[in-house]
């Protein structure tokens, strides 16, 4: 079974705005809020240059790295056209104000 | 078709939708399909879409006939929207069926093979037909005119048969068909009535440039010529022209190519207003208030229209109205032609043959194969023509739409305004003569053959779309000018260069940033929320391009009153630092002046030890970097530099950067005014200014101008006498060297005219806009009678930039002493 752990609140992450959650040894989790109150998770890496997409700009369902601009969809990972490449997305899961990632030592 | 029950006088029934209304269109051409596509942007499923087209094909690009007939690309390659296009956005699409009647009462329309359509709007898209010449022998077969497939098909296979063509008309078309046929293996003859080739666009001198180089192509050419007859051969084909003159010339092919009409016969057969096309007012609309037109048909203000982007423009602002927005016009499009011929780069535009008025400014160097005429006609452009290089063809199209003054201009403008930059592309300005491998853009590594296989797979017309699908010219844009010879060249007579259009701000609206900056100030708009409200924005929360913008013109319009969004800023202006590839960020403290003390570099070396920083740098600006600080260390390591007084750099910003200074009379035995305290004086004037791009300033204390004052946004230089003030240069992508101002006497004086400036700037620069490109848009003389001579208006000016930056407070220690400002840099752990 699924188990989640609680991360933070989500007042915690600004609307159209992301946090990061750091691991000990895999690369860091970018949460995302949107302004709908939607929440979602990408491996903090830009695929094109592993640029932290934590600190991109946050419009609707998409961040632009702020590297080199490339726009990444936060529902699936995917970088927008003419940019080829796709980041890991993550479990995640918001029920009464708390956002939780699966944990478990096999998670990604 | 289907049959909806109508609300009137039936039982509403609450399974049955209400009726979508019935949106019917005649012709399925570049410019209909692009106003459907504009409404399905907007209204996706306002209409019932029927489409009829006359040709058995879907929407193709008829500008890329011309390669299709040359052997360059296929038919295939061309097609813009395929039949599954129109499937998928729920469009009845009727191929090969000639809509023959409009029955305005009815408001049906009925096509040639039998089909019946109702509409409530129609749009009318039925494009232009090709003008035969009324001669006799003109309907004989091996006689063709180019306009569409059938006619490209026509041709191809009358060239796997028949050696020897001739091609009636040396305007664009005609050259375009002549060369085909000749990449085909025909001999042909250019048939001109006229002295000249594309006398339409060409002057005398330019056309003989281009006749030779056509020639030297294997083409041939009889000038001044007009047909009398086409004679019919044994074969009962046509076999040879007569000429006015007697003389005759043998042929097995003959391709028409004399000019387009406007085709108005279903409107005119429907009593709609025509002169010289289907007359329309601003909205598109006919005399008909249910009928639209769009495209070659349409005539506007008196104009026709035959180029793709004013039919875009117009295909834009219909489908706004379709949409029942009702908030755009049509205006007019200035048109240029800025195309390619088999390799020779062509630019015209505007009144190039010169008018009783005007004065022409000329160069010409045959031998190299370059001509350049530029018409003035007092203090303004009013027309140009370019052969063989045409790397400044868009910024002419820029100052002859502006009607802009050229006095101050004027000695150098025939040299051009150097539009491409300065590194980056091994000095190439010719796009035309470079290899496929040739690299274009230096920052994203795309070269030439990229791009122009894009262009011809993607269908593109814009330079916006190039820099969408192939991110050529979208990073530093100093590569533009060759990506825009590249599209000329590739689409030919159909381009149009970007800033001949008006430019919306993003793709998220299409209001200009003017009319964004209006708004915000008669609106008294004081959050992003309420500017995509009031302007209907077309994105939820807009885009990486128009938030920061929108950010900016809120906050610059209503300072003290609308409320900075963080998100809206690039991560930069939001944590205040500058982010490194590896995602550390950099740390630059203002040294006031290039200035500095022991217990300042004391702060900074202990700084750089405590967080472990591996590398400090001097900058260009007179400061110390410290870079490859952890973001979570941030707000810790500026508390620590605030103890010694150490303030934010805004190394990071749209904002005011560095005041670049040299000694000065303080010290130097040259020097002839103190420039550090004058410089000082500017930069804690300036603090924590906002702009619409970065803005660096230099003070130097002589002509020997040690602080490089000549290549800054505004550079200072003391003479004995005073202060002379230089404006709008620029020391990046392209080194642009800045412009005399005024002379001022007194430091005081000095604060107030570079304030006025700069608020100027301010106030009236797009976003992202640096000093050189709104001074290049707006004109010197502008400037200087706004912040020199208009004494009342440049006082103004300067308040305004005093109470903007009225309290002005160092972010660093704002964030540092804010525990709501500090989330932002915590990392969370798992």
């Amino acid at each position: 079974m699924t188990q989640w752990k609680r991360i933070c609140t989500l007042d915690e992450i600004p609307r159209l705005g992301a946090r990061v959650v750091e691991r000990e040894t895999s690369p860091n989790i970018a949460l995302f809020r949107t302004a709908e109150d939607q929440v979602f998770a990408l491996l903090d890496q830009c695929p094109h240059k592993q640029g932290p997409l934590s600190q991109g700009l946050v419009t609707n369902t998409h961040v632009t790295c702020p590297l080199h601009g490339w726009k990444i969809g936060l529902v699936d990972g995917q970088a927008q056209e003419p940019d080829v490449g796709c980041t890991a997305t993550i479990p995640v899961h918001l029920e009464d104000g708390w956002i939780s990632l699966e944990s478990g030592p096999d998670s990604h | 078709m289907t049959d909806h029950p109508t609300l009137d006088g039936l039982q509403p029934s609450p399974t049955v939708e209400h009726p979508r209304p019935k949106l019917v269109m005649v012709g399925n051409g570049m410019a209909g399909v692009r106003a459907l596509e504009e409404l399905l942007k907007l209204a996706p499923d306002k209409y019932d879409i029927t489409v009829f087209g006359s040709e058995p094909h879907p929407n193709y690009n008829r500008i890329l006939l011309s390669p299709v007939l040359a052997g360059e690309m296929t038919l295939k390659e061309i097609i813009l929207n395929d039949v599954n296009w129109y499937e998928d956005h729920g469009i009845k699409l009727n191929t090969s069926s000639r809509v023959t009647r409009i029955d305005r009462v009815s408001r049906q329309v009925f096509s040639a093979d039998g089909r019946v359509e109702k509409y409530d709007r129609l749009l009318l898209a039925t494009g232009s037909t090709p003008f035969i010449l009324p001669i006799p022998g003109h309907d004989l077969p091996g006689v063709l005119s180019y306009r569409d497939i059938a006619d490209t098909d026509a041709m191809i296979e009358a060239t796997s048969r028949y050696h020897h063509a001739v091609v009636i008309g040396g305007g664009l078309l005609g050259l375009e068909a002549a060369n085909g046929l000749r990449q085909r293996g025909m001999t042909v003859t250019v048939v001109h009535v006229m002295p000249w080739l594309m006398e339409r666009q060409l002057d005398r001198p330019a056309a003989e440039l281009l006749k030779k180089s056509l020639e030297d192509r294997g083409l041939q050419f009889k000038l001044g010529c007009e047909t009398s007859e086409l004679t019919r051969g044994e074969d009962g084909r046509v076999c040879a022209l007569r000429f006015k003159d007697g003389t005759t010339l043998a042929t097995e092919l003959v391709v028409m190519s004399v000019g387009i009409r406007p085709n108005t016969a279903l409107a005119e057969s429907a009593g709609l207003f025509c002169h010289r096309g289907i007359v329309v007012n601003d909205t598109l609309q006919t005399f008909d208030p249910r009928i639209y037109a769009v495209g070659e048909c349409v005539s506007h203000r008196g104009i026709a229209y035959g180029l793709v982007a004013p039919l875009f423009e117009q295909a834009k602002v219909v489908a706004n109205h379709l949409a029942e927005y009702g908030i755009a016009r049509y205006k007019g499009s200035v048109t240029s032609t800025k195309l390619k011929v088999t390799g020779i780069d062509l630019f015209s535009a505007g009144q190039f043959m010169g008018t009783d008025d005007s004065e022409d400014i000329v160069l010409s160097d045959p031998a190299a194969g370059i001509y350049k005429k530029l018409v003035l006609e007092g203090d303004q452009l009013v027309g140009a023509v370019l052969y063989g290089d045409t790397a400044d063809s868009a910024w002419y199209m820029q100052l002859l739409k502006d009607a802009r003054k050229i006095t101050e201009l004027r000695p150098h403008l025939l040299f051009g305004q150097h539009h491409l930059g300065d590194s980056g592309h091994k000095g190439e300005t010719q796009a035309a003569s470079l290899p496929d491998h040739a690299e274009i853009c230096g920052c994203n590594g795309v070269c030439k053959g990229t791009i122009v296989k894009t262009i011809k797979e993607k269908g593109l017309f814009t330079l916006e779309e190039v820099r969408q699908h192939t991110k050529a010219s979208s990073s530093c844009g100093s590569c533009t000018g060759l990506v825009e010879q590249l599209l000329a060249s590739t689409v030919g007579g159909a381009y149009q260069p970007t800033e001949g259009l008006r430019k919306a701000l993003c793709g998220c609206t299409d209001h200009t940033h003017e009319e964004v900056r209006k708004a915000i100030r008669e609106e008294h708009l004081l959050t992003i929320p309420q500017v995509m409200a009031f302007l209907v924005w077309k994105t939820p929360n807009g885009c990486a391009t128009c938030r920061p913008a929108l950010n900016y013109y809120l906050i610059s319009s209503w300072p003290h009153e609308a409320k900075d969004d963080p998100q809206s800023r690039f991560i930069n202006e939001r944590v205040h630092a500058n982010i490194q590839k590896d995602g550390t960020f950099s740390v630059v403290p203002r040294l006031w002046g290039g200035l500095t003390t022991p217990t300042e570099l004391r702060a900074i070396a202990n700084a750089a030890e405590k967080y472990a920083v591996p590398t400090l740098k001097i900058t260009g600006g007179q400061r110390i970097d410290l870079l490859g600080v952890k973001k979570k260390d941030l707000p810790h390591m500026w508390a620590d530099l605030a103890e010694s007084g150490l303030v934010s750099g805004h190394a990071y910003g749209k904002s005011l950067r560095t005041v670049k200074t040299c000694v000065g009379s303080e010290h130097c035995r040259f020097g002839t005014q103190r420039s550090m305290a004058l410089g000082v004086r500017l930069e804690k004037m300036l603090f924590g200014m906002w702009s619409p791009h970065k803005v660096k300033l230099a003070v130097s204390g002589c002509p020997r101008n040690c602080a490089e004052s000549g290549i800054k946004d505004v550079g200072i230089i003391g003479v004995d006498s005073g202060h002379e003030i230089y404006v709008a240069g620029n020391g990046g992508i392209k080194t642009v060297v800045a412009q005399f101002l005024c002379k001022i006497a007194s430091d005081d004086e000095v604060l107030e005219v570079v304030g006025a400036f700069l608020q100027l700037y301010r106030e009236q620069a797009r976003y992202l806009d640096r000093t050189v490109h709104w001074v290049e848009r707006v004109g010197l003389d502008f400037v200087k009678q706004q912040v020199v001579e208009d004494l009342e208006q440049r006082r103004t000016l300067y308040e305004r930039l005093l109470f903007a930056l009225q309290n002005a407070s160092d972010p660093w220690t704002e964030i540092a002493a804010s525990p709501s400002h500090l989330k932002e840099f915590e990392v969370m752990s798992f």
